[in-house]
């Protein structure tokens, strides 16, 4: 028998055009966490789908427990002990959290010569599973019911149901508390402590050296080694993912604030558990954090200053008048722009071209006679901000949802520099982009802020808000709870007004 | 080695259009009469008003919606046009105070109207939020029961001459329709690739949430799209009454399908966002040519329909698996 329970060598995968993976390597110990680390498109996500399964590897081998053997599909996985809880989740919201648990292997009797589904086994086992997890939830309640981070935690549950022996952990803690993501380590370790070899991919360093024991780092498709967590520094991690030194995490900031060009006074939402009575000024030049926990109605804030949301009260002063929002047009007719948190869901159109995202919001600046589309005024707007954001496409006729997260939040950002926004709102601007890409965007940041754009960040990544902001507003359960200066920013005193309920 | 590899995925991109040229020429060349001038126009003339059908589907498609009153509003379309065009001196019409208009005064009333009950559908879609599957089949019973009611169930005849030239008249061999459905084409490509229109119609078929972000009036492009799709399927009516010198409740029953399934022939993603004027007359053209040629062959027409269903099944089939080849 050998040391490791699972071994895969010299797995390539192949994607038209692409080399995802290109001889890489994976060796899982018994009893636990091994992090798996790399940029975005490094291949992490490939490599775990070839072995659960999903994708199919051109070349390579894996082995598990002694044997080689070849994975056919997620079902032989899991019927091996493999099991995955996806990035991207993909829950049936109208379903039991019970039937969420064992879709696609049910628990089934025999009711005279017919098979049924035996729904009270289902709940029986459901209700214990979730208890093995700690989840007090009612497995005949419908999943939708449960918040995102929540479903995230039975998406565990229904691994841990599995009885896997290797548990593939692809970014468990993005949508999570502080709180939830204990309650998931405290998993993580009694799993570990079974025998089981978890496979955790994270981009949070913290975590990473926290919860694992060994760490395999790749980089475009290849391996480049493994380490024991314990002798890893967040900055030897970055070297090796980004194959460079990156020796600032934050860009020097050059902008100056200047005065207030936009004021908001008392915005409340026509829901009474979003936000409420929120003042805040907003300087020229200035960037401005916005802090707060999940929940805590930084969006919808932001949503509702953009005109997606709905407010009953509160005024907006822009540049010494007083301006309307009812909608995301009346925003960006005021120069106000926004980059959304869920990029997918609300930011990039997948399917058009690089072209096609970067000029939607500006279309009405190439018309020719009013009616007629300027084709090689887009494409000169396109090819600008390509070269200025340093955008890696093939060409700007490619769809936008074969870029990576990085690269589609660069197009997204080009989209609203077209129409040169004095206010911008990004929410999350970073989350799921890698290390590399993340320093783009805060020297993109720091950049508009020099040139006096006004800037409004949320994010959930205290450092980022510390490393960035010129001063952090913090938010708590739908209130603004404090503004802290940005130089005597630290994480205590921001949690301090984060966590101040009423 | 390379070249190979082009020619395979060429003939599995185009496999469609390969086979029903193939189909074509076989037909060709083991009937009479297959390869001429007559039978191109014949082709021509049932393409036209099809092709027009499916410009105006296509944009409810791409912005992942679809248009079910389709057929029933050409319907209506074509007794609207039969009621406004019945010669002065024709003893049976349906409105006789009706005073000789000139057709393109008819039209342009017709269109108005259509245009009409397409915003209503617009209405429905962008603002009541009914999904457009349900709000289009509602409005193709209401347009089957109110063109009932318009023509107490009678078929109408007895047209102006100058309504039907516009259906038999040429100018040299090329046939009015087809200059009404080049005219309709081009007007589309136009519309969908060199204007702000298109490429918001475009943009709420990726994402319409993402498209409403970045400002784009996502309901006032949907209800113009239903309203030109109103209009497209009055023309339509008023040329396929044309065509047939008459025109009764049933006139345009189920041509709403063959157009979907033109445009998703064409390629028109059922996904949404995606579709080009050019896929779509490819998609009717590839329609009407199947006919034509099982015609020829003396086939029974209900193996047409037999071939037709699965011609769309597979062409769906096919252009999906270019994408899930990429998996």
């Amino acid at each position: 028998m050998s040391e490791y329970r699972l071994e895969m060598h010299d797995v390539v995968k192949t994607f038209p055009g692409v080399k995802a993976l290109n001889g890489a390597q994976l060796n899982l110990r018994p009893g636990t966490v091994h992090a798996l680390m790399g940029e975005n498109g490094a291949g992490k996500s490939t490599l775990m789908k070839c072995m659960f399964g999903i994708y199919h590897m051109d070349e390579g081998e894996v082995i598990y427990e002694g044997e080689k053997v070849q994975i056919k599909g997620p079902l032989d996985a899991l019927n091996r002990g493999i099991a995955m809880v996806h990035q991207e989740l993909q829950p049936i919201p109208e379903r039991s959290i019970g039937e969420n648990i064992y879709v696609g292997r049910y628990p089934v009797k025999k009711l005279g010569p017919v098979t049924v589904i035996d729904h009270d086994k289902m709940y029986e086992d459901a209700a214990r599973v979730l208890e093995e997890v700690h989840l007090n939830f009612d497995p005949r309640a419908k999943l939708g019911s449960l918040s995102v981070s929540q479903m995230q935690l039975v998406e565990i549950a229904k691994a841990v149901s599995a009885d896997c022996k290797v548990l593939i952990l692809d970014e468990p803690t993005s949508s999570l508390t502080s709180a939830e993501v204990e309650a998931l380590f405290t998993i993580i370790n009694e799993l570990r402590g079974k025998g089981v070899s978890i496979v955790y991919i994270s981009h949070k360093m913290d975590e990473i050296l926290r919860i694992s024991d060994e760490v395999t780092i790749m980089r475009d498709g290849q391996y480049i080694g493994t380490w024991s967590a314990k002798e890893l520094t967040t900055d030897f991690i970055i070297t090796k993912m980004v194959g460079r030194e990156l020796s600032e995490l934050y860009p020097v900031r050059e902008n100056v604030p200047g005065e207030v060009v936009f004021e908001v006074e008392d915005f409340t939402s026509i829901n009474p558990k979003s936000f409420r009575h929120v003042s805040f000024q907003l300087r020229k030049g200035e960037i401005l954090g916005v802090a707060g926990l999940v929940g805590a109605q930084r969006t919808e804030l932001m949503e509702g200053l953009f005109g997606l949301r709905s407010h009953t009260a509160g005024r907006i002063t822009y540049k010494g008048q007083e301006i309307r929002i009812n909608q995301p047009k009346d925003a960006i007719n005021n120069g106000i722009a926004m980059l959304t948190e869920d990029r997918r869901a609300t930011g990039i159109l997948g399917v058009l071209s690089i072209a096609d995202n970067v000029s939607i919001a500006s279309l009405n600046q190439y018309l020719i006679g009013g009616f007629m589309l300027n084709d090689s005024k887009i494409e000169k707007l396109v090819q600008e901000n390509v070269a200025k954001l340093s955008i890696k496409t093939p060409s700007s006729k490619t769809q936008i949802q074969s870029l990576s997260g990085g690269n589609q939040q660069k197009v997204l950002i080009s989209r609203w520099l077209a129409n040169s926004p004095d206010v911008f709102i990004m929410d999350e601007p970073t989350r799921g982009i890698d290390v590399g890409a993340k320093y783009e965007i805060y020297c993109i940041i720091a950049e508009m802020a020099k040139q006096g754009k006004s800037i409004i960040m949320i994010s959930s990544e205290m450092s980022e808000l510390i490393g960035m902001s010129d001063r952090i507003m913090v938010m708590c359960d739908g209130r603004m709870t404090g503004f802290i200066d940005g130089n005597e920013a630290n994480q205590e005193n921001i949690m301090a007004l984060a966590t101040r309920f009423e | 080695m390379e070249k190979t590899f082009n020619i395979k995925k060429f003939i599995s991109n185009n496999a469609i259009i390969i086979l029903i040229v193939l189909l074509a020429i076989l037909t060709g060349l083991t009937t009479q009469n297959f390869f001429t001038t007559n039978n191109f126009k014949n082709l021509v003339v049932n393409v036209s008003p099809r092709f027009i059908i499916a410009c105006g589907v296509s944009g409810c498609l791409i912005t992942k919606g679809t248009d079910l009153s389709a057929g029933r509003a050409v319907g209506l379309a074509a007794c609207l046009s039969a009621m406004l065009l019945q010669s002065i001196d024709y003893s049976a019409r349906m409105l006789p105070w009706m005073p000789d208009i000139p057709w393109p005064v008819a039209l342009i009333i017709v269109m108005v109207i259509m245009g009409f009950f397409g915003g209503i559908n617009g209405v429905v879609v962008s603002i009541l939020k009914v999904p457009p599957f349900i709000a289009t089949l509602g409005m193709q019973t209401i347009i089957y029961g109110l063109c009932s009611l318009i023509t107490n169930n009678q078929p109408m005849g007895g047209y102006k001459t100058s309504y039907l030239t516009v259906a038999s008249g040429s100018i040299g061999p090329i046939p009015y329709l087809m200059i009404f459905a080049v005219v309709i084409g081009a007007y589309f490509w136009f519309l969908y690739n060199k204007t702000r229109h298109g490429k918001y119609m475009y943009a709420i078929g990726g994402n319409e949430s993402a498209a409403q972000v970045a400002g784009v009036n996502v309901r006032g492009s949907l209800i113009r799209i239903y309203i030109l799709a109103g209009c497209m399927y009055a023309l339509a009516g008023f040329l396929v009454g044309a065509k047939a010198g008459g025109a009764s409740t049933a006139t345009g029953n189920g041509y709403e399908l063959e157009a979907i399934a033109a445009c998703t022939i064409g390629g028109v993603s059922a996904n949404g966002g995606v579709g080009r004027v050019g896929g779509i007359l490819i998609g009717v053209l590839v329609f009407e040519i199947l006919k034509i040629c099982l015609q020829f062959l003396g086939v029974d027409p209900a193996y047409t329909y037999i071939a037709q269903g699965l011609v769309i099944v597979i062409a769906v089939a096919l252009d999906l698996r270019k994408y899930l080849q990429k998996k």
